[in-house]
């Protein structure tokens, strides 16, 4: 077992984004929660751990939710997480899962296939999702109609291998994503490196794309946080570059070649990348503002370049994050 | 190695490694041993040790095998050359790690929830690392808690175990050379409602020794579903403790 030493130094740090889902619940919502809360403490270090086959409670009283099915007169579990309740409903939130879509969530994926009208995209869910030819962009204008000739140069768009960041549009029958990439923001990707952690560890966030400005490499690094738990670590770009402003450069959207990225550009794209993993490999929930704290602490403190070493792992993990792992 | 010499029960009553009829080996179940895989596992009991890893559910690899409401399972059975020593008896083929890959699946389709994963496939590689009799019933152990580790719905847990006869003296958890002179049975149950999901005999037996030997194995199922249930649980803590670290910290600056 770990124990937290200390609470985390929070000098910049806003937690706006990470409260626990309790707390952006309706107030009366919460107020009918704790009328019963005898059974089921919702308290963050109490919370009752199921496993599959274990009898949660009667359904005559409650509803069955995800992770959970009904046998004679019981609720029982059927994965190992933590009991999630919304008045009646139970449901049993499994700690690691494939990732489960829902509609608005950013993804990273990789095309595996170029088919006729449209391409699949392993975006890391239980089936490979479809990206139509008529939810990207093309070059030469952002609301162009797709013509025959741009089915025949599909693969010219995107090939298989190809890594690119969308939005979930819409649900197939059967589970499915379809995805769109109707925003300047989406798009293929290139000039950095592709990192896959459980997609738990990635909350949903007002912004998935952050920016880690100098002196994080010279023109710092950006990171795309997929919520299907792929994560984007490439070379910092301009703001203007970013939103698609002054000097967007709409023709290169699609293009395969990675720009000139200086050797201290790489350094610090594979450093971040490695903080990432180091925290990742822990289990811990990443934000872009532990991320960012965390690459401020490598500057502050001049460690050596390459892959960190235990040491400065458990320094590191205890000094941003508070978790001490030296057992 | 001269098996047919091997005293099965000695005078005092103990097996050839001073176990007791009863006593199962024993065992050591770890989780998520694998890195890349969704879940996997490796369970040890006694010298036998098989790690198990989960890919999926996912796109199906042949979407030929594809099913429009339900995943497929995919069972692979692979067996390290080191496995089984230089001097031990070598596996025969193919065949046989087939057969116990067929074994698997029929004992998991049941359990597994798969009408919740349509048109995916689930892809459980089983790898056993050392061989000492037993090679089924531990990965069948193995894919339990790969699946649980992987998140995916299961009915319940499945647990199993081999169980032998000596005479009329039913034997538990039976060790290599106790599997090639006794008449054996593998038993996989669903440990809470206590029903079989695979029982499987590859030698003759007496009737009358069937049931009792097979309420034991439910029984020795059990045993083992609580050593498992103990180990997922603290494994669970850990990550539920760690994936709120940052809300943990919220709340000291809420207050």
């Amino acid at each position: 077992m770990f124990v937290i030493k200390t609470v985390p130094p929070s000098s910049t740090q806003t937690f706006a984004d990470d409260m626990p889902a309790t707390h952006r619940k309706h107030q009366i919502e919460i107020d009918a929660m704790q009328v019963d809360e005898d059974e089921y403490g919702a308290g963050p270090s109490k919370r009752t751990i199921v496993t599959p086959g274990e009898i949660i409670t009667s359904s005559k009283e409650y509803m069955r939710g995800h992770g959970t099915y009904v046998e004679e007169v019981n609720v029982v579990s059927s994965v190992t997480g933590t009991i999630e309740r919304v008045n009646k409903l139970i449901s049993v939130k499994p700690v690691r899962s494939k990732y489960t879509p829902e509609v608005g969530d950013l993804v990273i994926g990789r095309i595996v296939e170029v088919g006729p009208q449209r391409w699949r995209v392993d975006a890391n869910g239980r089936q490979d999702a479809v990206l139509m030819l008529s939810s990207v962009n093309l070059p030469g204008g952002v609301q162009r109609r797709k013509i025959e000739s741009d089915a025949l140069k599909m693969r010219e768009f995107l090939a298989e291998g190809d890594l690119l960041v969308a939005e979930v549009q819409a649900f197939f029958g059967d589970g499915a994503m379809s995805l769109h990439t109707r925003s300047l923001k989406y798009g293929k990707l290139r000039n950095g490196q592709l990192l896959t952690v459980p997609p738990q560890l990635i909350r949903r966030l007002k912004s998935h794309f952050h920016h880690i400005p100098p002196p994080c490499g010279p023109s710092g690094v950006d990171i795309i946080l997929g919520l299907n738990g792929f994560i984007w670590v490439s070379s910092g770009t301009s703001q203007e570059k970013r939103e698609g402003g002054e000097g967007f450069d709409s023709e290169g959207v699609y293009s395969d070649k990675n720009d000139d990225i200086t050797p201290e550009g790489r350094q610090a794209i594979s450093s971040v990348a490695n903080l990432i993993k180091v925290l990742a490999d822990q289990g811990i929930p990443l934000t872009d503002t532990l991320i960012e704290e965390a690459s401020n602490w490598m500057n502050q403190n001049q460690l050596p370049i390459g892959p960190l070493v235990k040491n400065d792992e458990q320094r590191l993990l205890a000094e941003v994050v508070g978790v001490d792992v030296t057992e | 190695m001269s098996s047919s010499r091997l005293e099965i029960l000695n005078d005092g009553g103990l097996r050839h490694d001073a176990r007791r009829p009863y006593e199962l080996r024993s065992t050591s179940f770890e989780l998520s041993t694998h890195p890349s895989a969704e879940g996997s596992s490796t369970v040890t009991q006694g010298l036998t040790t098989v790690q198990v890893s989960i890919f999926g559910p996912r796109e199906p690899r042949q979407r030929s095998n594809a099913s429009h409401d339900r995943a497929i399972l995919s069972v692979e059975v692979g067996v390290v050359p080191w496995a089984q020593g230089a001097g031990g008896k070598r596996v025969r083929g193919d065949k046989r790690l087939q057969e116990i890959g067929a074994s698997i699946r029929q004992t998991f389709e049941p359990v597994i929830m798969t009408h919740l994963y349509p048109r995916s496939e689930i892809a459980i590689d089983v790898q056993v690392l050392s061989a000492d009799g037993g090679i089924l019933p531990t990965s069948i152990n193995a894919v339990t808690l790969a699946l649980i580790s992987a998140g995916i719905s299961l009915l319940d847990y499945v647990t199993s175990i081999s169980i032998g006869l000596h005479l009329t003296q039913p034997l538990l958890d039976l060790s290599q050379p106790e599997e090639s002179d006794l008449p054996n049975m593998v038993v996989a149950s669903l440990p809470t409602s206590g029903k079989i999901t695979l029982a499987q005999m590859e030698t003759r037996l007496h009737v009358d020794r069937f049931e009792e030997m097979l309420n034991l194995g439910v029984e020795a199922c059990k045993v083992l579903k609580n050593e498992m249930e103990l180990v997922v649980k603290d494994k669970t803590r850990k990550i539920v403790d760690r994936m709120e670290i940052k809300s943990g910290a919220a709340m000291i600056v809420d207050e």
